[in-house]
């Protein structure tokens, strides 16, 4: 008996009460070569801006980033997603640019139980019935952009418009979200190779199909090249092209040039955006990497943000997932576009804008913050999530 | 359906054959005179663009960038038959694949490590950046229109270099009848490193004229290379007709299967089993034309074998 006793008594010491972690592990996974690998680069900037403004803490606990570099590869991805769980025992999983690569992934994150803070991607799949309690989205839903901008069009009178979009799911829900919102007619919808880079083909048809304007979900080197190959073909002259905003942002600006000026674009951040922790950011960033920050740069300063706060608010105890989802939820920071707050499915309820490419006061081409479009907008698949 | 679309598809097509045409060029004769199949041929394109991209940031100016390109990538690419290929004409075809494929990914992580992963920029010159009115209202990027220049200039030159010297005697000669060409004195050793110092320039301009269309980034000698192999294919090994042939081919095909196909399909299926079918369609358009040759004329179009 007095020796079941003490064995007993091991045991429950070796449980023991939740201790607080040393440091914590973020497994950075994101697209960082190839003609999108300033997307993946802005993302990882600026979620170590945010932990460097920290002393290279997050929630006060020493942080070290896990990079790997998915290529934009749903493969690539998975195979560098089991190195991150099982070997680096990562305790948070961000950095996903593509949707692709988050659909291939997410379901071993969520297997091992690990939180999944989403920088960019965030899929209608992941959104509606298919929402899980391991992920939270600090960038917006994967239709939240086009539906802004499909408001726009139709607000300032276009009634026919093409759309462009590569082949995969995140070019599906832009184009329903742009459709949602948008009121008139829709001449055609071409979806492309993920990853083209030749518009030859699309840019003739665009021609022969004479919109009033065109709609582009490119993002990355394939928006770069679009609209390099779209003012070379003179298209520009017989319509008005709109995009989302990463595909007007600073480095798209900077690869293409004087051909942007002018262009709108809905985001639901923007650089120049009024509040005190934007005005820190965009400062600390220029001085930091000589640049302005981009949307994707925001999204991972904010992920890194919420990561922070939330980690504080348990005070560092991370193994109890339950108290640590709460802390998420409740988002207790200040983020760079002002309030922030999470849907029942873990995705922003937030404001969108109208952004124009115009002339800074240095003479260089920048974003400029021209009106908000929609107001504390909650995406269409909220609804459908009942999270467990 | 208008006639502009048509034209100007038909102009995409040309471009992108013509630009195939290089690669192919190149390819055929390696394939057909020394047996040896090169999968690093992409990576001498890769090679070409890059040079091309850093003489550009260093000069300023395009035409030199162009020059550089081939001159250097000429230069590697010799090197690389009398150093490396040279050992691998005797072995059969995995040992090649499998040493060619390894200097596939040494040329990768090369660059990868000489110039980050990033893509670099490489802009066609100012006075070629926008458009030229071909017909009244009927805008062509100015930049494609030297693409297609160049490459029918290259065509005919080659043409002129294969059917009307000396050089290219030896090399129809080569590839008709390597056995009989040997046994009947000619300089092997040196024409193979001829014609792999061409057919490595070849590559660099099809680099240097595509990257300010394209992106100049680690692996892009990849997909195209699997194109330029189905060129070859259609065309039939070792035949410099069969690879401007199936070049040609190949572009319109691609070209036009991507605006026709969806169109036909949206009149006979609903717009969403349309918009999804018709890109897959599409993307395997040529690989379906390739199997059609195979299967009727498994020589290629214009065998270089009589």
């Amino acid at each position: 008996m007095t020796r079941f006793i003490a064995s007993l008594a091991a045991l429950l010491l070796s449980v023991g009460p939740l201790h607080a972690a040393d440091k914590i592990k973020i497994g950075f996974l994101s697209t960082m070569s190839g003609p999108s690998a300033a997307l993946g680069i802005d993302i990882r900037d600026g979620f170590a801006l945010a932990m460097q403004q920290n002393g290279g803490t997050l929630g006060g606990l020493p942080a070290e980033l896990v990079v790997g570099d998915d290529q934009q590869n749903a493969d690539t991805g998975k195979q560098l997603i089991e190195r991150l769980l099982k070997k680096d025992r990562v305790d948070f999983v961000t950095g996903i640019v593509f949707t692709n690569v988050m659909l291939a992934v997410a379901p071993a994150v969520f297997d091992a139980q690990t939180f999944l803070i989403s920088a960019n991607a965030t899929p209608s799949q992941l959104s509606g019935a298919g929402c899980s309690p391991w992920f939270f989205s600090t960038s917006w839903q994967n239709d939240g952009t086009h539906e802004a901008a499909g408001k726009y069009i139709s607000d300032k009178g276009y009634n026919s418009v093409v759309l462009i979009a590569p082949n995969y799911p995140a070019g599906k829900d832009a184009l329903t979200g742009f459709k949602r919102f948008y009121k008139g007619a829709v001449l055609d919808e071409m979806y492309t190779k993920l990853g083209q880079l030749d518009y030859a083909a699309e840019l003739a048809q665009l021609r022969a199909a004479k919109p009033q304007a065109v709609y582009i979900f490119l993002p990355g080197g394939m928006g770069v090249n679009f609209i390099k190959q779209y003012n070379a073909a003179g298209l520009n002259r017989s319509m008005v092209l709109v995009g989302p905003g990463f595909s007007a942002d600073e480095d798209v600006i900077k690869a293409v040039g004087e051909p942007m000026a002018g262009m709108f674009n809905t985001a639901q951040w923007a650089h120049d955006l009024d509040n005190a922790q934007n005005k820190r950011f965009v400062a600390d960033f220029r001085k930091q990497y000589g640049r302005t920050p981009t949307v994707y740069a925001s999204q991972g300063y904010d992920a890194a943000r919420l990561i922070d706060a939330a980690v504080r608010e348990v005070k560092g105890k991370i193994e109890d997932k339950a108290a640590l989802r709460k802390a998420f939820e409740a988002a207790n920071f200040q983020s760079v576009r002002g309030e922030f707050k999470f849907n029942v499915n873990h995705v922003p309820i937030q404001n969108y804008y109208l952004r124009q490419v115009v002339k800074g006061a240095d003479g260089k081409l920048t974003n400029k913050l021209v009106s908000t479009i929609l107001t504390e907008h909650k995406d269409a698949y909220a609804s459908a999530c009942k999270m467990k | 359906m208008d006639l502009i679309l048509f034209f100007e598809q038909g102009l995409n097509g040309l471009q992108f054959g013509l630009m195939l045409f290089l690669l192919a060029a190149g390819l055929t004769l390696v394939f057909g005179i020394m047996d040896m199949i090169n999968l690093a041929h992409g990576s001498l394109y890769m090679i070409g663009a890059y040079l091309a991209a850093l003489v550009l940031e260093s000069t300023g100016s395009f035409l030199l960038a162009v020059g550089g390109a081939l001159a250097g990538t000429a230069a590697i690419g010799m090197l690389l038959e009398v150093g490396i290929l040279r050992r691998l004409y005797a072995r059969d075809h995995l040992s090649q694949v499998l040493a060619t494929f390894a200097l596939l990914l040494i040329a990768n992580e090369a660059m990868r490590i000489l110039f980050g992963s990033q893509a670099l920029a490489l802009n066609p010159p100012e006075a070629l950046s926008g458009p030229v009115e071909l017909l009244p209202g009927f805008f062509y990027p100015a930049y494609r229109l030297l693409i297609i220049a160049v490459g029918l200039a290259v065509a005919l030159l080659l043409y002129v270099l294969v059917a009307k010297t000396r050089v290219g005697m030896l090399v129809r000669a080569g590839a008709s009848n390597r056995e009989m060409a040997l046994a009947m004195g000619v300089n092997v050793k040196a024409l193979f490193t001829v014609v792999f110092g061409v057919g490595a320039a070849l590559c660099a301009l099809a680099g240097a004229m595509l990257g300010p269309l394209l992106a100049v980034e680690v692996g892009m000698g990849e997909s195209i290379l699997i194109l330029a192999f189905v060129v070859i294919v259609i065309g039939g090994i070792g035949s410099i007709r069969g690879a401007l042939a199936g070049a040609l081919i190949v572009g319109v095909v691609d070209t036009l299967g991507r605006t026709l196909l969806p169109m036909s399909l949206r009149a006979v299926l609903s717009p969403a089993v349309a918009s999804n079918l018709g890109p897959s369609l599409a993307s395997i358009l040529i690989y379906v034309l390739m199997a059609a040759v195979l299967f009727w004329r498994p020589q290629g179009l214009f065998p270089a074998r009589g």
